[in-house]
């Protein structure tokens, strides 16, 4: 299961790797699917103000065999976790997951002794690529986390990170 | 050596076409995105290649990479056959298509009768796909869409018997060739053969929306209500394929509103006619069409079905009654 246990291909050609990966970044397609308030910011992303269109992935399919990327936004309790894991075992390979806000990373505010409801994080159920930390986090790190996801798939980042003074 | 002239022809034309359709079919997605996004007050893609231009191309190679699923349990020789039978008669149909009076590939005498008869297939293709895929919503989004077709197929060739009537003729280049000399020779103002031809032309094209089921009668990918309707079960390219198809269709369904209504290749001040023209008045009711689904809701299915059988289908026979009776008295 997951991206990471493809086996590499016995011939390698590595110009033809670079364009699929070229063409599969620049086209990540997130499924529309939202757990909790996550999700609210996630649709923020993709309507005008910080619009996900342009970097091609603001076409959200209802349907888990045309998704590209998962984004896990919003808290994962025991009883969704079996539809949230049968969500990602319908997507076609190859296949992304980004962990958006506290709860999707390690149960957030919901973990404490004794606690019975919460999967504490989605890492637990299938592995996660790309981690977005904040409680909910903004427009902007959902972005920022798409990028990241595509200097995953190609090797190289689209603009130079910015140096928090 | 000799080449017999009409083989190369052939395939110019075989080439020309294919070219044409899947052209289109790619960069009309990047239109509708980029359009959408206008409409919405976003950019739309813009980093993908300039203006987003290579986003469909991306588009592309990821869709043609992707694991094709065919999951347990479906047919798997109708769930592989259906996107194949959207496609294809979408590109044939383009075959009997003037863009102008010697761009044609095929100048047939029925050449109305042909594009309407592979036009019906398309209907028959999305069935099968999602009876073969045997998920629940999809069989759902097929029901609807044979309705909604049905429903609609009939106030369309109502309305074009209507301007068969006033042509007398069913070959496409001809239709053209009556209405050239300037817009008010055209079929959608020929008031002479019946004062409610601009409604005709309203009735065509509100068909040809729910035909190539567009928004607001976009029943059979209904995405609030039935996941992603007919394509639920189809990954990669067979999603792929299907969506190509759509806008294929899409493009057939505007060059025969230009041609039927619109005067074809002929210019609205009766200069310079050419292929221009035709592509200018193409374009422009495809431009209409992502237009109207970005601004309005869907409708609801009894909607949709009630504004055929109580308001179109009426509407398109009395305008057939009106055209006959002109005919004759005139």
């Amino acid at each position: 299961m997951g991206t990471q246990n493809i086996q590499p291909a016995i011939v390698q050609f590595a110009q033809l790797d670079k364009l699929l990966a070229l063409g599969r970044a620049n086209s990540l397609w997130p499924m529309t699917f939202g757990l909790a308030c996550c999700a609210i910011e996630m649709m923020a992303t993709g309507a005008s103000r910080f619009d996900l269109a342009r970097f091609g992935a603001e076409v959200f399919r209802p349907s888990p065999r045309q998704c590209d990327v998962m984004i896990v936004a919003g808290t994962i309790s025991k009883k969704m976790a079996p539809a949230v894991e049968t969500l990602y075992d319908q997507m076609p390979e190859p296949k992304w997951v980004i962990a958006m806000g506290n709860c999707a990373i390690s149960g957030g505010p919901f973990v404490f002794e004794g606690q019975y409801g919460i999967v504490e994080g989605a890492d637990k159920l299938f592995p996660v690529d790309v981690f977005i930390p904040g409680c909910p986090p903004r427009p902007e790190a959902l972005i920022e986390g798409i990028l990241e996801l595509e200097e995953k798939v190609t090797g190289s980042r689209r603009w130079p990170r910015v140096e928090v003074g | 050596m000799h080449v017999d002239p009409e083989i190369l022809r052939l395939v110019a034309f075989l080439v020309g076409v294919i070219a044409f359709a899947a052209l289109n079919a790619a960069y009309l997605v990047w239109l509708e995105r980029k359009e959408a996004a206008h409409i919405q007050r976003r950019i739309g893609p813009k980093e993908v290649g300039p203006f987003g231009l290579l986003q469909p191309l991306v588009d592309g190679i990821k869709l043609m990479t992707k694991q094709l699923i065919v999951p347990a349990g479906v047919d798997p020789v109708l769930f592989k056959i259906a996107p194949i039978l959207v496609m294809v008669p979408a590109i044939m149909s383009f075959v009997a298509i003037p863009f102008s009076d010697t761009l044609v590939a095929r100048n047939l005498d029925l050449g109305l009768l042909v594009i309407f008869a592979f036009a019906s297939v398309n209907v028959l293709g999305l069935l099968l796909g999602a009876w073969g895929s045997r998920n629940k919503y999809a069989v759902i989004s097929a029901a609807r869409v044979v309705s909604q077709n049905v429903a609609y197929e009939i106030p369309m060739l109502v309305t074009v018997v209507t301007l068969v009537m006033i042509s007398g003729t069913m070959n496409l280049s001809e239709i053209v060739g009556l209405q050239m000399g300037g817009f008010w020779h055209w079929n959608i103002l020929n008031l002479a053969a019946s004062p409610l031809m601009p409604v005709a032309f309203l009735i065509f094209f509100v068909c040809m929306l729910a035909e190539t089921n567009r928004a607001p009668f976009d029943m059979a990918e209904a995405e609030s209500e039935l996941v992603a309707g007919a394509f639920t079960e189809y990954s990669g390219m067979g999603f792929g394929v299907f969506f190509m198809g759509e806008y294929a269709n899409i493009v057939i369904g505007a060059s025969v509103a230009t041609i039927l209504f619109l005067g074809g290749w002929d210019c609205p001040f009766g200069l310079f006619p050419g292929v221009h023209w035709f592509l200018i008045k193409m374009y422009f009711l495809i431009f209409t069409v992502i237009w109207i689904r970005w601004t309005f809701p869907r409708t609801t299915f009894y909607g949709l079905l009630n504004l055929s059988w109580k308001i179109l289908i009426p509407i398109s026979f009395v305008n057939l009654i009106l055209t006959s009776a002109m005919l004759k008295v005139f």
